[in-house]
């Protein structure tokens, strides 16, 4: 098993399944790249990595603690656990929710700009809460790339909104272009480290 | 603008982002950790980084500090900020009946093998604040088997279980916990369990008369008793794989043949050294039982 070298992020909220479907169905990542996706939901048993997982190319599966991270799979986290990621694999935590959410989009950023600082890239999707901005200022700290749906094009636009007021995103695109904008900005993410 | 939750970055919004050096602060993380180990005896080094470091980060800024050599400073020569850290560092947010489904397995699945046993001991690794604890003597009360358990609860930090002693719950909680409970198989209300004292809900103290609140580390101390069942859910997930190795073996070491280990929801025995020696009793909620020799 290769090693994963770039890692994409993308975080949702209202509306963030049918927009996260859309994009992933899309979506050509170079063969190093993985995926971990956080998106709000109710703390309940959910099905959600295999409704996701349909009409996607890839293995779409919900995350473990220490679960290795391997090229070409999308993560999901689970329902009522933060996921975070390390260098090389996932964690759980069950910490205080962040936003009134757990598992937050924050969390996941932050700990994937830790890990992955230049070779990751973050999306934002479209929801009602401002999570995911905090998460975004880490990711531009560590010299990653912030993608952010155009709120114009989001079921709710005051999460894209947010991090695009806050001046943290590098691009914003409407919906339907996100799956090539993605894609170019994974395959640029740390060419040069 | 909302304020950072983590560093403080003076350049930001200010042109282009600086690659800040994670480099830089996986060494000021290292320092800081050695530094508490060598000076106070609290071993934070294998527990696992992300979390961590956001944890570490939380009290950098709750401090008015702007790194991690900034909160070192603070430790190193102020026994209170040590103690405040230490809190932050040791306290994992838990919830009565987390996971509702697993505690329907406990009824279903666990309580028939406990009640073949004349007596029953119980340890729960890790219990914080104590929310666990209180729901398992609650269903054991409920299953018959109140009266012949003791449940050993314990955790790395006096404080803490001297929170868990008192048995105080936020009452604006009580609403989503008496739901759980609902969904766990709970037979009657969980409001008969408490008691309404301002704005907390105070746990009937006779539950806890067959449990012992003890100080124990899962990083550094031993086994101190055999077990019939021992709980550990969303504790072994905060250390790194080295850290989770040294426990497993810790709870072989603690288990009478074919006792029982639960853990979190999303935690296996898979990669670990002891996988084998385990069969899987309920593979949902992660219920798995030691082999008989």
């Amino acid at each position: 098993m290769s090693a994963v070298r770039r890692l994409l992020v993308v975080g949702g909220s209202w509306g963030g399944i049918t927009a996260s479907q859309s994009v992933l169905r899309a979506l050509e990542l170079p063969a190093d790249a993985a995926t971990a996706l956080v998106l709000h939901r109710q703390p309940i048993r959910s099905a959600l990595a295999e409704v996701l997982g349909r009409g996607i190319g890839c293995p779409v599966e919900e995350a473990e603690d220490k679960m290795p991270l391997a090229p070409g799979r999308v993560y999901v986290a689970p329902p009522d656990y933060h996921l975070l990621v390390e260098s090389g694999w996932l964690s759980l935590s069950t910490e205080e929710p962040v936003k009134y959410s757990r598992p937050a989009i924050d969390v996941l950023l932050e700990s994937a700009a830790d890990a992955f600082g230049p070779r990751l890239v973050a999306v934002i999707l479209t929801g009602a809460s401002t999570d995911g901005t905090d998460g975004a200022r880490a990711v531009r700290r560590r010299g990653g790339t912030v993608i952010v749906q155009d709120p114009r094009t989001a079921e709710q636009p005051v999460m894209p909104q947010s991090v695009v007021t806050a001046g943290l995103a590098d691009v914003v695109a409407p919906l339907r272009d996100l799956p090539a904008v993605i894609a170019r900005a994974v395959d640029r993410a740390g060419a040069s480290a | 603008m909302s304020g950072p939750a983590g560093p403080v970055d003076p350049a930001d919004g200010a042109g282009p982002p600086p690659v800040a050096t994670a480099d830089v602060e996986d060494v000021e993380l290292d320092v800081l950790l050695e530094a508490i180990q060598r000076v106070y005896g609290y071993d934070f080094r294998n527990y696992a980084r992300a979390s961590l470091r956001r944890r570490l980060w939380r009290r950098v800024t709750a401090e008015g500090r702007s790194s991690l050599s900034g909160l070192l400073e603070e430790v190193l020569h102020d026994p209170g900020a040590m103690e405040r850290l230490r809190v932050d560092l040791s306290v994992t947010v838990t919830s009565m009946f987390r996971d509702p489904p697993f505690f329907l397995a406990l009824r279903e699945q666990v309580v028939p093998l406990l009640a073949t046993y004349p007596f029953v001991r119980i340890w729960v690794a890790g219990c914080a604040s104590g929310e666990e604890v209180y729901s398992l003597a609650i269903l054991l009360r409920e299953e018959g088997l109140g009266d012949r358990v003791r449940i050993y609860a314990t955790d790395v930090s006096d404080e803490i279980l001297e929170r868990a002693r008192a048995g105080r719950v936020p009452l604006d909680k009580m609403r989503t916990y008496s739901s759980n409970y609902l969904a766990g198989g709970g037979r009657d209300g969980l409001s008969r369990y408490y008691e309404v004292e301002g704005r907390w809900a105070r746990m009937d103290p006779s539950l806890r008369d067959g449990v012992v609140f003890a100080r124990h580390n899962l990083a550094t101390d031993g086994t101190f008793n055999e077990f019939h069942l021992i709980l550990c859910r969303n504790v072994l997930i905060y250390f790194d794989r080295i850290l989770q190795q040294r426990v497993h073996q810790l709870f072989d070491d603690s288990l009478v043949p074919l006792g029982l280990l639960a853990l979190g929801a999303r935690e296996s025995l898979v990669g670990s050294h002891l996988q084998a020696t385990y069969e899987t009793v309920d593979a949902e909620v992660r219920i798995y039982r030691r082999s008989g020799t």
